[in-house]
């Protein structure tokens, strides 16, 4: 009986896919194919976008330096992040996990509102925090460490800091979830076998945590690795990632096939970055 | 008594870390009292002419309004197509059904800024850059995965046992859906719709491609203003900001878990 009535017949499932399957192709699918396209178009000397096919734009950024740098410069940024993300989000995780507070709900959504918050509002932030005026040179003027405000804004540091507290609710999230996977009777097993708590962290709870921890780690990389709003505004024009140079090829020089060949550079890199997780993962999985 | 102490320092370890998680909010709380016109910190005397300003300045306000037409817009559209291939996707396996679901879901791994640029070149030559309707073309694009998500596990979370009790008290399949599927999955719709609207009125890298000064959103109006300006007026639109989006958060929280929403 509920067979027949669960199995929607094949002209009402398609009636139900056709609109999601427009706009799919619509707003994602066809701007992506386009992307690609255009990064492939000739260009005529004042600019212009000209039929035909061509892997100048490719040819140029893998034949400039200047491109290596910058995509070395991404990675670090993302490797950066992600390194002080995750051990920073992973004590806010197991506390949430663990404690018995009746504060839990409102600790937890303290922890995972900011991710509700605009990347925008947040890196304002921390240009008041660390700007030349803000208030660590305000602090270290104050108490006469220093006599003369420092710069530090308008650069990588503070790219790194801002990311990794703005991308820190993700991780947050992604630990907790796994966090399921660790039972507490069996941490109370390995103490009473005499396992002092440091072993008891290093034999038994980080070995289950380790796939949620690179969870957190991939994802907080690719957040990293793709943000604009943050490297530009925090960076103040002088952090060179992709996402920034893809932004002033479309909107400075005006050069689509640069900006073509970028973006799908930092597709080739999102792809491989998680392939190479995903083989780890199976990998980890396969020793336990 | 050693005891004690590790568990004081574990205390005061996570007191320090929701203090750096929380510090921008809490420094752009504080700024939007103060009165000067330029930014330090901490402020001279607390004052609400930061909230007076912005509530008369005409940009923010209209940016502010145009931002919630573009979400409204943007989520009503991804609720209305993507509740329907939920719909679909919950059925019973059906051949290629992995496939389509995996589409539906392959734009949340695809970075904004490349689905940005690729949406700029595709609205430039149909003229639909900086105008209303390329803005929901380009937040349908990143809504329509996560009403999706969430309306898939509203439907598998809902008992089958309901419909096919009001099935065989009668009901024709068409009555069984409108009297008891769809109230029952009100909660979700309503949480996977504030959802769409959320990101969408957050979103603020695809702006920075497509909108331009006609079509201006408000984190994109406050990424202009702080470029070149950082006093306490913005702080104070922050504030109103974050302040409006709890409302969402909280009637979501109360109809489903927004981590399991987000995370899957």
């Amino acid at each position: 009986m509920s067979e027949s009535m669960q199995a929607h017949p094949r002209w009402l499932r398609g009636l139900l896919l056709a609109p999601g399957l427009l706009a799919l192709a619509v707003t994602f699918i066809l701007p992506l194919i386009w992307l690609g396209r255009v990064s492939v178009l000739p260009r005529s000397g004042d600019g212009v976008s000209l039929p035909g096919f061509t892997l100048q734009a490719y040819q140029h950024v893998l034949g400039d330096g200047f491109y290596w740098w910058v995509l070395w410069k991404t990675v670090w940024l993302g490797i950066l992040t992600a390194a002080l993300a995750v051990p920073m989000a992973f004590p806010i995780a197991l506390f949430l996990a663990r404690t018995t507070t009746r504060w839990r709900g409102v600790l937890a959504a303290l922890a995972i509102a900011p991710l509700l918050t605009s990347t925008v509002i947040r890196t304002y932030g921390w240009m008041v925090i660390l700007g030349r005026h803000g208030m660590i040179n305000d602090m270290l003027l104050w108490s006469g460490l220093l006599t003369m405000p420092v710069r530090l804004d308008n650069g990588t540091l503070a790219t790194v800091i801002a990311l990794t507290e703005i991308l820190m609710p993700y991780a947050i999230i992604s630990i907790l979830s796994n966090l399921g996977r660790l039972n507490i009777e069996i941490e109370q097993a390995a103490a009473l076998l005499g396992a002092t708590p440091l072993q008891v962290f290093r034999r038994v709870i980080l070995p289950l945590l380790l796939p949620g921890l690179m969870t957190a780690a991939l994802l907080v990389f690719v957040l990293a690795v793709s943000s604009l709003v943050t490297p530009q505004l925090m960076g103040g024009g002088r952090v060179f990632v992709l996402a920034t140079e893809i932004f002033n090829e479309t909107t400075v020089s005006l050069n689509w096939q640069i900006a073509g060949a970028l973006s799908i550079l930092l597709l080739l890199l999102f792809g491989g970055v998680i392939s190479v997780y995903q083989r780890i993962l199976s990998r980890m999985e396969e020793q336990f | 008594m050693k005891r004690s102490l590790g568990l004081l320092c574990w205390r005061g370890l996570i007191a320090a870390l929701y203090a750096f998680l929380l510090a921008p909010l809490v420094v752009v709380l504080v700024v939007s009292f103060d009165t000067r016109p330029y930014l330090r910190f901490p402020p001279e005397h607390l004052s609400l002419g930061s909230y007076t300003a912005v509530l008369h300045n005409t940009a923010f306000l209209h940016a502010g309004l145009f931002s919630i037409l573009v979400g409204g817009a943007a989520a009503a559209v991804s609720l209305a197509v993507g509740t329907g291939a939920a719909f679909a996707l919950a059925d019973k396996a059906f051949p290629g059904r992995t496939a389509i679901q995996a589409m539906f879901f392959s734009p949340m791994v695809v970075p904004h800024i490349v689905l940005a640029v690729g949406l700029m070149m595709t609205l430039q030559p149909l003229g639909l850059l900086d105008t209303l309707s390329g803005l929901v073309i380009a937040h349908v694009g990143i809504t329509l995965p996560y009403v999706v998500r969430i309306v898939l596990s509203g439907l598998k979370n809902l008992d089958p046992a309901c419909e096919e009790a009001a099935r065989l008290h009668g009901a024709t399949p068409w009555q069984a859906f409108w009297r008891v599927t769809l109230p029952g999955l009100r909660t979700t719709l309503v949480a996977a719709g504030l959802i769409a609207f959320l990101f969408s009125f957050d979103e603020a890298v695809i702006v920075l491609f497509i909108a331009g000064h006609r079509a201006t959103t408000l984190p994109l109006a406050i990424y202009h203003y702080i470029q070149f300006k950082t006093d306490p007026q913005v702080a104070a639109l922050s504030v109103l900001v974050v302040l409006a989006s709890m409302i969402p958060v909280v009637i979501i929280e109360r109809g489903i878990n927004i981590r399991r929403a987000l995370t899957g």
